[in-house]
C-alpha cells in the first residue's frame, strides 16, 4: 500500500520535474494565496468563535484554562442562555430592537423611493442638486449630531421612547438609500414609463405599477441594509434611552449586563451571541444582495 | 378584490377628478415626493446640525437653557488637556487604523481576486465582522483583551512559551490605545477589501495582457496598472473610512469608556461624556463642532490628494 502510494508520487514528481514552472506555481499559489487568505480567515472569524465558545462554557471552564484546554468546550451548558432569556429583560430588549429596526427601515424606504423617483424620474430643474444635497448628508456622522438631537428629541416629548429612534434612524438610512435606489432607477428603461404615459396611466400609477415591481432587487438590497444598520446603531440610542425595557440589544447588554467588577463573561458572550444572530442569519439569506448594493453603492 | 382592482384605473380615467389632476401636476408631485425625505433629513439632520453649532457657543446644561457665551467654550477646550489628548489620540486613532485597514484590506482584496474553489462562500464570510453589531463583537474583544484569561496571553505564554507573564491589554495607555487600534482594523478590514473587491474586478484583463507581452513584472503590473486603476474608488472608500474611523463612537465606549486614566478618549466619546453623561451640553456640542475642521480637512485631504488625477483631467472617462 505504501509502496505503491510512494510509486505513484515517485511517478507524479518524475513527471511534474521537467515541468518544473507548474509545480513551483503550485507551491507558489500556496504560498502567496491559500496561506495568507487562511490567516486573513482565521483572525477575522476567531472573534465570533470565541464568542460562541464562551456562551455554552460553564464559569469553571472559563475561568480556569490550567486544567481545560480553552479552545473547546468538555461540558456544555445553556445556562448563561437560560438566565438571559428567563432572568433579564433580554426578549424585551430583542423585541424593542426589531420593532425599531423595522419602523426605521420601512419609514426609511418609503421616503427614499419616493424621493429617488423624484429626482431620477420627474427630472424637475435643480434635481442633481436635490440628490446631492442628500447624498452630502450621508457624510455627517452622527458622533457631531447627538447631542443637540437629544435636546430635539427632549423637546419633542419624545425622550426614552424608541418612536425618537424611528424618526432618527433615517437621517443616516435615507441618504443611503436613496443613492441606492436612483442607481436602480437609472437601469430601468425611461421607454416603458414613456409608453405607459401614452396609454394615459398617471405619474403615481406608473410609479406603483411599473418602476416599483422593477426596482424590487434595489428595494430589497436598501430594505436589508437599512434593517442591519438600525439593528446595529449604538450611540443615539445610548443617547436617547434612559429606561431598562426600552434599550435595544446592543446598548442593553452593554449598560445592564455589565454590572460590577467580577463580569459576567458567559452571559455576556451568550448577549453577543444572540444579539448578533438575526442580522447574521438575515445575512446569510441575502448575502448577493448585500455584497451588490455594497459594491453597488461604492462603484456609483 | 379583482373587480375593483380592474374597474379603479377606467373610473380614474374616465372621470378624472381634481385629486387625480393634481397628483399628475409635475411641480406638485414632485414637492409631495421629495417631502419625508427632505422633511425628515431637515428636521433630524440640518436643524440639528445647526443647533449643534449654535449649542457650542452656549452654556447650555441638561434642564437649563443656556446663554449665549462667545467663544468661552473653545477657549477652556484649548486649555484642557483631555481635550488635547483627545485630539491626539483620536489622530493617532485615524492614521494608524485607516493605513492598517487600506493596507491589509487591499492584500484581502487581491488574494481574493484570484480563482479559487468556494470563492463566492469565503467573500460572505469575510464581510461577517462588518455585519455584526460593533458594539457586540467589541465585547468579544474586550474578553479576549481580559487582564486574566485573555486567550492571546494564554496562547503566548502557556502554549508557545514566548512571554513569562500575561499581557496587560487595557490597564495602561499605550497598550490600550493600540488594543483598540487592532480592533477597529479588525472591524473595517471587509468593507475596504469587499469594496476595492469590486473596484479590482472592474479593471480591464486586456491591459495586464498588454502589460505582460511588453514584459512587466508582477510588481510593475501593480504599481502602473491596478494602483493607478484603482485610484478614484480608493479616494472614495478612504474618505468615508476616515471620517467614520475620526468620529468613532462604540469601539471606544464598549471596550475602555476612555480609560485608562482617560488616556483613549476620542473627540467623540469625550463629547459624550461631557455633553451626555455630564449634562454639560454646550461644552460637549463644542466638542463635537472641533471634529468639524478635522473632517473637513481629512475629507479634503484624502479625495483631493487621492483623485487628483481625476479631477484634473476633469470627466473624461468613468
Amino acid at each position: 500500500m505504501t509502496d505503491t502510494a510512494a510509486q505513484a508520487s515517485a511517478v507524479a514528481d518524475a513527471k511534474a520535474a521537467p515541468d518544473t514552472m507548474a509545480w513551483d506555481s503550485g507551491l507558489r499559489r500556496l504560498m502567496m494565496i491559500y496561506l495568507p487568505l487562511g490567516c486573513f480567515v482565521l483572525i477575522l472569524l476567531f472573534p465570533f468563535y470565541w464568542m460562541a465558545i464562551t456562551s455554552f462554557k460553564p464559569n469553571a471552564e472559563l475561568m480556569n484554562y490550567r486544567e481545560h484546554n480553552p479552545f473547546w468546550i468538555t461540558s456544555p451548558t445553556l445556562a448563561h442562555i437560560k438566565h438571559l432569556l428567563f432572568d433579564t429583560a433580554y426578549p424585551r430588549w430583542l423585541w424593542t430592537t426589531m420593532l425599531v429596526a423595522i419602523g426605521a427601515t420601512t419609514l426609511s424606504l418609503i421616503a427614499s423611493t419616493l424621493a429617488a423617483y423624484a429626482i431620477e424620474r420627474l427630472r424637475f430643474r435643480g434635481s442633481p442638486y436635490v440628490g446631492l444635497g442628500i447624498y452630502m448628508a450621508y457624510l455627517v456622522p452622527p458622533s457631531i449630531l447627538f447631542i443637540p438631537l437629544a435636546t430635539v428629541v427632549v423637546q419633542f416629548g419624545l425622550f426614552d421612547s424608541p418612536l425618537a429612534l424611528i424618526l432618527v434612524y433615517p437621517t443616516f438610512l435615507v441618504p443611503f438609500c436613496t443613492w441606492l435606489l436612483i442607481g436602480y432607477f437609472k437601469s430601468i428603461p425611461y421607454e416603458l414609463e414613456e409608453c405607459a404615459l401614452v396609454d394615459g396611466a398617471t405619474r403615481l400609477q406608473i410609479l406603483r405599477r411599473i418602476t416599483l415591481p422593477l426596482a424590487v432587487p434595489g428595494l430589497i438590497s436598501a430594505g436589508i441594509f437599512s434593517f442591519t444598520l438600525s439593528w446595529n446603531e449604538f450611540i443615539y440610542a445610548l443617547a436617547f434611552i434612559q429606561s431598562g425595557a426600552n434599550k435595544t440589544v446592543p446598548v442593553a447588554i452593554l449598560t445592564e449586563l455589565v454590572t460590577g467588577d467580577v463580569y459576567q463573561w458567559g452571559a455576556l458572550m451568550a448577549g453577543s451571541l444572540l444579539g448578533s444572530l438575526p442580522v447574521a442569519i438575515f445575512y446569510s439569506l441575502f448575502v448577493d444582495y448585500y455584497v451588490s448594493s455594497l459594491t453597488g453603492a461604492v462603484k456609483e | 378584490m379583482s373587480v375593483t382592482t380592474l374597474s379603479s384605473p377606467v373610473l380614474v380615467q374616465r372621470q378624472p377628478n381634481w385629486l387625480v389632476r393634481l397628483f399628475d401636476y409635475k411641480p406638485f408631485l414632485v414637492a409631495m415626493c421629495l417631502a419625508p425625505a427632505i422633511g425628515l433629513l431637515g428636521v433630524f439632520l440640518t436643524y440639528p446640525l445647526g443647533l449643534g453649532i449654535w449649542l457650542a457657543f452656549t452654556d447650555t446644561t441638561i434642564g437649563r437653557k443656556g446663554e449665549f457665551i462667545g467663544l468661552e467654550n473653545f477657549q477652556y477646550l484649548l486649555t484642557d488637556s483631555l481635550w488635547w489628548n483627545a485630539v491626539f489620540y483620536s489622530v493617532v486613532y485615524t492614521a494608524i487604523a485607516t493605513f492598517g485597514k487600506f493596507a491589509l484590506g487591499f492584500w484581502l482584496a487581491l488574494l481574493l481576486n484570484n480563482h479559487f474553489p468556494f470563492k463566492s462562500l469565503l467573500r460572505a464570510i469575510i464581510l461577517l465582522p462588518w455585519i455584526v453589531p460593533t458594539v457586540l463583537s467589541a465585547l468579544a474583544f474586550w474578553w479576549i483583551y481580559d487582564p486574566q484569561f485573555s486567550i492571546i496571553s494564554y496562547l503566548l505564554v502557556d502554549v508557545l512559551h514566548w512571554r513569562t507573564s500575561n499581557i496587560d491589554f487595557l490597564g495602561s495607555p499605550w497598550p490600550a490605545r493600540f488594543s483598540l487600534i487592532a480592533a477597529n482594523i479588525w472591524r473595517g478590514i471587509p468593507f475596504v477589501a469587499i469594496s476595492l473587491l469590486a473596484g479590482l474586478q472592474t479593471i480591464s484583463p486586456s491591459l495586464y495582457e498588454a502589460a505582460m507581452l511588453d514584459g512587466a513584472s508582477a510588481w510593475q503590473r501593480f504599481r502602473y496598472i491596478t494602483f493607478p486603476m484603482m485610484m478614484p474608488i480608493l479616494a472614495i472608500v478612504m474618505t468615508f473610512s476616515i471620517i467614520f474611523t475620526f468620529t468613532d463612537f462604540q469601539l471606544v465606549y464598549a471596550i475602555t469608556r476612555g480609560g485608562p486614566g482617560n488616556s483613549t478618549h476620542l473627540l467623540a466619546t469625550l463629547a459624550f461624556q461631557r455633553g451626555i453623561a455630564g449634562g454639560e451640553l454646550g461644552e460637549g456640542a463644542a466638542i463635537a463642532v472641533s471634529m468639524i475642521p478635522f473632517l473637513v480637512f481629512a475629507t479634503l485631504f484624502s479625495y483631493f490628494g487621492l483623485a487628483r488625477r481625476k479631477w484634473q483631467q476633469g470627466e473624461a472617462n468613468d
